[in-house]
């Protein structure tokens, strides 16, 4: 029986504020699952805290809440223990390149092959509106008692920067183009970043739905609002790495990077980058544990009726007297 | 005929001393000794100075002695910081060119130490140099045997017609060793097997080191005087092994069937982690290879969050850490604790406060075991007292953290870790493996991870095993693990998981909790490490017609109250001891039983106990002369 959307929701009570981006987010995820028939028992949501944190209680499969900041880790865990797992981590940005920066960049270099989903509105939302990493230098969203004193961190750069081999952005109110940026990042085989432009209308009042849709640009000649969202699938920008080269590769790399500090005037969304010619670390396990994909740690018994079958004697052989 | 005898050898970081000490130990474990040795270093990578006593004895020993009988240099500091702790007839074998070195000279020398050893000679009116301090030796009753080891390297390099040996310092190390073993007047092929097994993994430095052993070792027993001392060579013991400390627990992982540990690099617990991936492909009865994946992290926030990961998907998981790393991971503990996940910290203590003395021993973070997390949640921590002991204990910490779904703390110590001994070979036919409530299987649909039973324990799923999805939460959660904030579910959750202190309590054996190794009216209690010294002090005064009872308490939370007021039933004088400075199993008793021990033994100098300190104190106490609050300082 195929599965539909409505396989992949639980009936817990989504209680984020009318109107957030986050509920795209999660029918995002819900649809792309549907859509790739995953299993639900092959599928975990590992999320972080904060308002995105309650995710997975939304999506009804595995559904792991971690701690603020500790995602990556927790779901790496997992998937290198068991890598026929489908395993999407999700939280905020403030979790993810706040607390979470140490991981975020370690987790880039490791390239584990999983999907990370940052929901970005720029503030701390559940705390009640504190600036948060990708909030610009000098914004004053509502509930900041002066303007923001730091400068604001570049996901997809970052995400490049650290090894990330796939970088996406998404707008939470384009579920469509949203659930194929998922889907996209899923089949990737290493570790895929989607950072997603997510309004919080409670305390994010420069970033708001009306602003991405350009209401206070409003073109003088067709008279209708000229949206700052556009896609980069609608231009010729070619994101993947096609060769091992490394003009290529740093080619690629440099305008993902100046692609993605466009801002203000013209917002891309899409896929800033994508790089499968850098082996996921599932890959570089098997070069020194060679079953490792056909064996991994969570499928190998260890005992027999209680007996344990490691066989430990050639090591004490090397130490006997 | 020498029945027990201290070896130490000395020399800066990087010199080679620890391979000097493996031969030594090797030569005479294969001679039928049995072996204590422990190792001393800064923190530092070249130049500090370190040292490694190697006791050897015709029965069972457990610990260090006080002294040494035979002391090796080939840098002045060694001298100078070990001359005087050379027993009456002891021995020292040094490098002849160091005699006119001054103590200023050492600039390694921490400065409370020079002023120390300047007022010691000063006081003893000889002069300030290496000359002045051997004189002092000597006025003891050392023998001195004094040689240029840059003197025998030339002649080995005329010998063996190969200039480069003539600058080679760095076999000081096997000249050292080789000078001692043939002034002892050990079977010389003893040494050439030892240093070619030590350097098998390559040929030629094999060889050359072999000459440069046989060249010294022919020397020493040319050159220098007879000192009379003979050991004589002995059948070795059936299943006798020569470890590391750290290979109890590094191995019980293997065979626990641990198939994941991620860590973050600190002393003294990397050696583990480094031990389980230079084994990382595993044999397995009857099935294809095994393996078990070691992940070096970011930091032991990581560490942890992985190991909790990888345990959700079924896999027995831990990580390795020391105290700066323990206290990072408790945020991701305390959450371990609430989602009832089986995962295992092994915890190589050292000595604090923050980094405190990050290469030496302690035993100060039993507190913070206990009770470090977020909120209130159970956990079992767990203390290991010997390498032996540990393998067995670290296929049991599975089986617990496995049965009652609680994380489990298993305390090590920089002593243990860094002391080379011999044991019994690990005998594998006494492991069990009991995994408790997971499934393999879930055939209806409607699985509930937190579900109510009687004894407290649900039924325990995995990723990816189908119709058992399941939620997990930080927050308090209901019975599927969605988040609730419910009173009444409250209640019950607190309940479910806090009751499950007095179940473990109740499960595990007595003589997994608590270990009574002998009876009297004066009565030690301690945990840990403190075992070996206090086993061989015992057993000193035991040859002095005086018994001492010691109980050793291995499970330390949930604390066994009842089970230990018992065990101290027949004994009037309870003594604790401890490596810390408050008596932190002390406190415990004091919290539990609302006795006092009336005796505290401590030592937080950094360095292990010895038996002798022990003994002394323990006579002492037995003779009403001690302080309720004995403090220990041997050791450099």
């Amino acid at each position: 029986m195929a599965l539909k959307i409505g396989d992949y929701k639980t009936d817990v009570h989504n209680d984020w504020c009318p109107g957030c981006g986050d509920f795209g987010i999660v029918n995002s995820i819900q649809m792309a699952l549907a859509e790739m028939e995953i299993p639900r028992h092959q599928t975990a949501i590992f999320s972080g805290i904060g308002c995105s944190g309650k995710t997975s209680h939304f999506i009804n499969v595995f559904g792991v809440h971690t701690l603020h900041g500790r995602v990556l880790p927790f779901a790496q865990g997992a998937k290198i223990s068991n890598p026929n797992l489908e395993i999407i981590a999700v939280g905020g940005d403030g979790d993810g390149l706040g607390i979470g920066a140490g991981h975020f960049v370690a987790a880039g270099r490791r390239n584990v092959d999983m999907t990370y989903i940052i929901f970005d509105n720029a503030v701390y939302g559940l705390t009640k509106g504190q600036a948060s990493p990708t909030l610009k230098l000098g914004e004053k969203t509502k509930s900041l008692p002066t303007p923001n004193t730091n400068y604001n961190v570049n996901p997809i750069g970052l995400a490049i920067a650290s090894g990330f081999t796939f970088a996406a952005r998404g707008y939470s109110y384009d579920v469509r183009q949203l659930k194929d940026l998922i889907i996209a990042a899923v089949n990737h085989k290493g570790l895929a970043f989607v950072d997603v432009l997510q309004p919080c209308p409670t305390y994010n009042d420069i970033n708001t739905k009306d602003w991405f849709s350009g209401v206070d640009r409003i073109d003088e000649t067709t008279k209708k609002a000229m949206p700052r969202i556009y896609k980069l699938e609608d231009t010729d920008y070619d994101p993947i790495v096609h060769y091992s080269d490394e003009t290529e590769l740093n080619q690629k790399k440099t305008q993902a990077i100046v692609k993605s500090l466009e801002w203000d005037e013209k917002i891309p969304t899409g896929i800033f980058y994508k790089n499968e010619l850098i082996t996921p670390y599932t890959r570089r396990l098997t070069d020194k544990i060679p079953n490792y994909i056909e064996n991994p740690s969570a499928l190998q018994n260890i005992s027999k009726n209680n007996v344990p079958i490691t066989k430990i004697n050639q090591i004490l052989d090397l130490y006997k007297v | 005929m020498v029945t027990d005898f201290t070896w130490m050898i000395g020399g800066p970081q990087g010199s080679g001393v620890e391979t000097a000490a493996n031969i030594f130990s090797q030569v005479f474990s294969k001679m039928g000794y049995q072996i204590f040795g422990k190792r001393e270093y800064y923190s530092n990578i070249k130049g500090e100075h370190s040292y490694f006593a190697v006791r050897v004895s015709e029965k069972q020993i457990r610990s260090s002695v006080k002294g040494t009988n035979m002391l090796i240099a080939f840098d002045a500091e060694t001298i100078f910081r070990h001359a005087d702790d050379v027993l009456e007839n002891g021995i020292i074998i040094y490098d002849s060119t160091l005699e006119n070195v001054k103590v200023s000279d050492v600039i390694t020398f921490d400065n409370d130490f020079k002023e120390r050893l300047g007022n010691l000679l000063k006081s003893k009116n000889k002069e300030d140099t290496v000359k002045g301090i051997l004189e002092l030796a000597s006025e003891n009753g050392t023998s001195i045997h004094s040689v240029s080891f840059r003197s025998l390297l030339a002649e080995l390099s005329e010998k063996l017609e190969n200039p480069r040996i003539k600058n080679m310092s760095r076999m000081f190390n096997v000249l050292g060793v080789s000078l001692s073993l043939g002034l002892l007047m050990i079977p010389s092929e003893k040494l050439t097997e030892s240093v070619n097994s030590i350097f098998s993994k390559k040929k030629s430095i094999a060889e050359m080191n072999v000459s440069a052993a046989n060249f010294a070792y022919n020397y020493a027993t040319a050159k220098f005087d007879n000192i009379g001392l003979k050991f004589d060579e002995k059948e070795i013991e059936e299943n006798t092994l020569l470890v590391q400390g750290y290979y109890g627990t590094s191995i019980g992982k293997i065979i626990a069937g641990c198939r994941f540990q991620s860590y973050y690099p600190i002393t003294p617990a990397t050696d583990e982690s480094n031990f389980l991936e230079t084994n990382e492909i595993l044999e397995i009865n009857e099935d294809r290879p095994g393996s078990t994946l070691v992940i070096q992290t970011e930091d032991e926030i990581s560490a942890i969050g992985m190991a909790i990961g990888s345990s959700l998907t079924g896999v027995r998981s831990a990580t390795c850490t020391s105290g700066p790393g323990f206290v990072l991971m408790i945020e991701c503990l305390s959450w371990a604790g609430i989602n009832e996940v089986p995962v295992v910290i092994t915890f190589y203590q050292r000595s604090g406060p923050s980094t405190g003395l990050p290469t030496r021993h302690g035993q100060d973070d039993l507190m913070c075991a206990i009770n470090s997390g977020v909120g209130e949640f159970p956990r079992i921590v767990y203390a290991s007292g010997s390498v032996s002991d540990s393998f067995y204990d670290t296929t049991q910490v599975f089986n617990y953290a496995d049965i009652f779904q609680v994380p489990v703390i298993h305390m090590m110590d920089k002593f243990i870790a860094s002391s080379v001994t011999t044991c019994q070979r690990f005998d594998e036919t006494r492991v069990n493996i009991d995994r408790g409530k997971l499934l393999n299987e879930i055939s209806s649909d409607n699985y509930r991870r937190f579900e109510h039973t009687e004894d407290g324990l649900s039924p325990r799923s995995k990723l990816g095993l189908e119709n058992g999805i399941f939620w997990n939460t930080g927050d308090e959660s209901d019975i599927q693990g969605h988040i609730s904030e419910d009173p009444v579910n409250r209640v019950q959750m607190m309940d479910k998981r806090q009751s499950r202190l007095d179940y473990i309590l109740e499960k595990i054996p007595e003589s997994e909790q608590i270990v009574k190794h002998s009876e009297g009216d004066f009565c030690i209690v301690s945990w840990g490490s403190t075992q070996g010294p206090i086993l061989d002090a015992i057993e000193m005064l035991k040859n002095e017609g005086i018994n001492i009872g010691f109980v050793e308490i291995k499970l330390l939370e949930p604390f066994p109250k009842e089970l230990l007021k018992k065990s101290f039933s027949n004994s009037k004088t309870i003594i604790d001891i401890e490596a810390n400075y408050t008596g932190q199993l002390g406190s415990l008793i004091r919290q539990n039983l609302e006795k006092d021990p009336d005796y505290y033994i401590l030592k937080f100098t950094g360095r292990p106990m010895t038996c002798t300190e022990l003994y002394d104190t323990l006579k002492k106490i037995v003779n009403g002369t001690a302080e309720k609050r004995e403090v220990l300082t041997y050791g450099a």
